[in-house]
């Protein structure tokens, strides 16, 4: 009995939650329980009294549109924020977490959006960042060390690869060996979906699904309804901060979480109308750029942009989609040989946009909208309100020496109530707006500006269902209006309902280009990662 | 052209580029250190100065202001003095850190701004101390140590004397210059072999990442740049004792800050690389003395280590291998809360 019960211990040596002999989660103490949590920023409400709990054993979904303070609560838990009130339980016992140092204490392992890793450094380096143990690193010792972990849990990974080779799948298993290789119990992934392949997150999810096995506490936050369905126990609900409440996923479907998460029905299909009066555009050539380091970027792409429909760009993150879509607006170095044309839409001359000043190209009507991760990034300066953000586009127009600052204020107001951004008022910093609201600004200004060609990237990107769905309507109409609509993004289903044809690249090479209307899910996501045939290893 | 090379390189010349080029290799380690920690300390010059001056008023106060008849019996004994100049030194140039590290951790001032508002500062201070307040002391003197001056010259007696050409180059010395390649060999294997070297850099590269992985990132940017502060505060007291002699004179330092800085580029943020990196520097500042081209000429000579500095920044600047770039968080300010 004794050599049992030590044998037991040794077995579990990851999982610091008391193992009292119950086989499953049900009458386990949570493992974390909030009880009215809240905190502000200045005048933003971001979490107001939030009470759930998350048990040993299961996986739990925190759901909610952008800005519902899903990710501010997850930092309060990771100690990177302090609740104004409230308090949190782990396992029964009152915490204070003042830091991160200390949530590791309690075995809370949260894996931000953005990954918080070292990029000179190997994983395994990564991996021991921070911990306890000898002052001198005795490399050998660790990396058996953290071997042994990678086959207890059935992951791939190098652990001598410097994270600036890796992909985001990669870095991503690295920031899930860091936590459990510090004992974490309860794991916080922070949307781990959004930038990874489907291929990719059903091997995420097989790795969550044995740690669930292991005793772990998992909590995923995420906008995927398929995905909350497939992989959660329950599912607990934020709406504009406030707790609405939890329900088992097995009682749940997309319809009932999404009234949950929106308060209301919405229609969740995107109308695709069928292109009309198609026209080149664009053309672009054996377009070829190289990065910083010198490594290709692009490599010899060619693709036609037409007028009255829109071309979707699926990939994963990284494999040219800004570099292409920054060529095309001119900001990118080309490589010798690379062509863009563009036909003009009144007489359909020719014109080379290679070596073309930004500025020249922005006349020809290219509108260029890229919202980069930190989506203020390009596009929007984050200290001036929308009222200015809207200038940066007009302020050269007139011949008065002074700026003009009715055309864009009456701009701003009419993006706000348009597309309804959520803001204290027009002449807020953008940077105060959360990141929804950001890119309804950018993507509003950039259609005002009756562009012949639309470029996005990521227009979507952490936005909820009900903005996403404005804007896929924004971009429709402006298909319809004759605009060649080139459309970056990550959610393929989006991808899918929306682009007239998809091209996928990989690794800077064009993978192929698809009609949206006769492919699926599976051969995009394929294509992605540029394995052959139609089968995939998980099916 | 055989001729000129066997004129250029004598012993003399190597001993003279090592006196000169140790200052620099203390800089530039100081200087790695702080950059390690995501911190651009363009103060290291003034503290440089401070360092300096630190060191001359601790041994001054001993050898001229009746510290010896108070400590060692009117007798001039030399490890008192030493230790007393070092001790000098780094109380000066803790001082600079200090302020440097309180505006841009704790405040989250520019550090470009910050660092030349303290380089003038602690060349200002430095000038001040160094010119008036020893005028207005009990000794009434300037500042010429000749016997703490010596002090730092003295070197091992047998390893230097009696073994030729070889003891001459490689044992002819002061006890700072040993000290300055041992701080920056120990530097090189903190900084690659220890966890506190891994976590250090984290800070300098990601600290974020480092916050997340719990490092305590305030306290290891506090650390780096009080220890690099002191390490070329050190610089400058190697500078005035060894290479001058003990006396003070004004703006002594010259432009060896600015040099350290340049340095540390130069080297890829590597101490162990800034040995050598530190005598090639070295040399080229001493070898105007060396060439028989005369006056007019020597000045473009003289120029040749601000030439080189300036070639090595166009070079680095072009250098795309991912290691060699500058720590990625070189010059932000961290704050968790930052949304």
């Amino acid at each position: 009995m004794e050599i049992n019960k030590l044998s037991d211990t040794i077995e579990s040596d990851v999982a610091s939650v008391t193992n009292d002999g119950v086989e499953k989660c049900k009458g386990y103490t949570p493992a974390i329980e909030f009880r009215n949590v809240s905190k502000s920023f200045g005048e933003v409400r971001a979490n107001h009294k939030i009470s759930f709990d998350v048990k040993p054993y299961e996986i739990l979904a925190l759901l909610g549109e952008n800005g519902s303070g899903k990710t501010t609560l997850m930092n309060i838990l990771s100690g990177i924020y302090y609740p104004d009130e409230g308090n949190i339980f782990i396992n029964g016992i009152p915490v204070d977490i003042h830091s991160p140092q200390e949530s590791f204490k309690y075995g809370i392992g949260m894996i931000h959006q953005h990954f918080k890793l070292v990029e000179i450094f190997t994983a395994a380096e990564n991996i021991i960042l921070g911990t306890k143990g000898k002052q001198i690193i005795d490399m050998k010792a660790m990396r058996k060390e953290i071997q042994e972990l990678l086959e207890r849990y059935g992951f791939e990974l190098d652990i001598d690869k410097k994270i600036y080779n890796m992909s985001v799948s990669e870095k991503q298993t690295v920031e899930i060996v860091k936590m459990l290789y510090r004992g974490a119990s309860i794991l916080i992934l922070d949307e781990p979906t959004a930038v990874l392949t489907p291929q990719e997150t059903e091997k995420l999810f097989s790795v969550l699904r044995r740690m669930r096995e292991h005793g772990k506490s998992v909590i995923i936050i995420t906008h995927k309804l398929n995905e909350v369905l497939e992989i959660s126990d329950r599912v607990a609900v934020l709406r504009k901060g406030e707790y609405i409440g939890t329900v088992e996923t097995a009682q749940a479907t997309s319809l009932s979480l999404t009234e949950m998460m929106v308060g209301k029905k919405v229609d969740m299909d995107i109308k695709r109308t069928e292109p009309q009066n198609t026209k080149t555009r664009i053309k672009v050539d054996n377009l070829t750029c190289l990065d910083k380091y010198g490594v290709k970027v692009l490599d010899d792409v060619s693709f036609e942009i037409k007028a009255g429909e829109i071309l979707g760009i699926a990939g994963i993150a990284g494999s040219g989609q800004k570099e292409l879509l920054e060529s095309i607006a001119g900001l990118q170095q080309t490589e010798q040989g690379s062509s863009i044309k563009y036909y003009s839409p009144q007489d359909g001359t020719e014109s080379q946009l290679i070596g073309k000043k930004t500025k020249h190209i922005k006349e020809l009507g290219i509108s260029f909208a890229f919202v980069p991760e930190d989506r203020l990034g390009m596009g929007l300066v984050g200290s001036m309100g929308m009222t200015g953000n809207m200038m940066l586009r007009s302020y050269k127009n007139g011949i008065s020496l002074f700026t003009n600052e009715t055309v864009p204020r009456n701009l701003a107001v009419r993006v706000l109530n348009e597309l309804e951004v959520v803001t204290p008022g027009i002449n807020t910093p953008v940077k105060r707006l959360s990141g929804g609201n950001v890119q309804k600004v950018l993507v509003g200004r950039e259609i005002s500006n009756n562009p012949t060609v639309l470029m996005t990237a990521y227009a979507v990107r952490g936005l909820d269902i009900n903005t996403s769905l404005t804007i896929y309507k924004l971009l429709d109409e402006q298909k319809r209006a004759g605009v060649a609509v080139v459309y970056v993004g990550e959610d393929l289903d989006a991808l899918l309902d929306l682009s007239d044809r998809i091209m996928v690249l990989c690794g800077g090479k064009v993978s192929g280009i698809v009609d949206a209307r006769n492919t699926t899910k599976q051969e995009i996501g394929l294509m992605m990662t540029k394995v052959a045939g139609g089968e995939s290893d998980d099916e | 052209m055989f001729d000129f090379f066997s004129s250029v390189f004598t012993t003399h010349f190597v001993r003279a580029a090592v006196i000169k080029g140790i200052p620099l290799l203390y800089g530039a380690t100081g200087e790695i250190i702080t950059e390690k920690s995501g911190h651009l300390n363009l103060g290291i010059p003034g503290i440089m100065y401070m360092g300096a001056i630190g060191g001359l008023l601790g041994a001054y106060l001993y050898e001229k202001c009746g510290g010896m008849a108070l400590l060692t019996g009117g007798n001039f004994v030399v490890p008192v003095a030493m230790v007393l100049a070092i001790l000098g030194c780094i109380l000066f140039s803790l001082f600079g850190g200090l302020i440097y590290s309180v505006l841009t951790i704790t405040f989250r001032a520019n550090q470009n701004v910050t660092g030349l508002a303290l380089t003038t500062f602690g060349m200002g201070l430095a000038n001040f101390l160094g010119g008036s307040v020893s005028k207005l002391t009990v000794a009434k003197v300037s500042i010429a140590l000749t016997y703490t001056g010596k002090a730092f010259k003295l070197n091992i007696p047998f390893l230097s004397d009696k073994l030729g050409v070889f003891g001459e180059i490689f044992f002819s010395y002061g006890l700072m210059t040993y000290l300055a390649i041992a701080i920056a060999l120990i530097a090189a294997y903190i900084l690659k072999r220890t966890r506190v070297g891994l976590s250090l850099r984290a800070v300098g590269e990601n600290p974020a990442a480092a916050d997340a992985a719990g490092i305590n990132v305030t306290k290891y940017k506090y650390t780096a740049i009080l220890i690099g502060s002191v390490i070329a505060g050190m610089g400058g007291l190697a500078y005035v004792m060894e290479y001058i002699g003990g006396v003070w004179q004004n703006s002594v330092l010259g432009d060896t800050g600015w040099l350290a800085i340049a340095l540390v580029i130069f080297v890829l943020w590597k101490p162990a690389n800034a040995i050598l990196g530190s005598l090639l520097f070295g040399a080229l500042c001493v070898l105007f003395n060396y060439v028989n081209v005369g006056p007019a000429m020597q000045e473009i000579i003289k120029m040749l280590p601000y030439v080189v500095t300036v070639v090595i920044l166009v070079i680095s600047s072009l250098r795309k291998k991912r290691e060699n770039q500058p720590p990625q968080a070189l010059g932000l300010p961290y704050f968790r809360e930052d949304r």
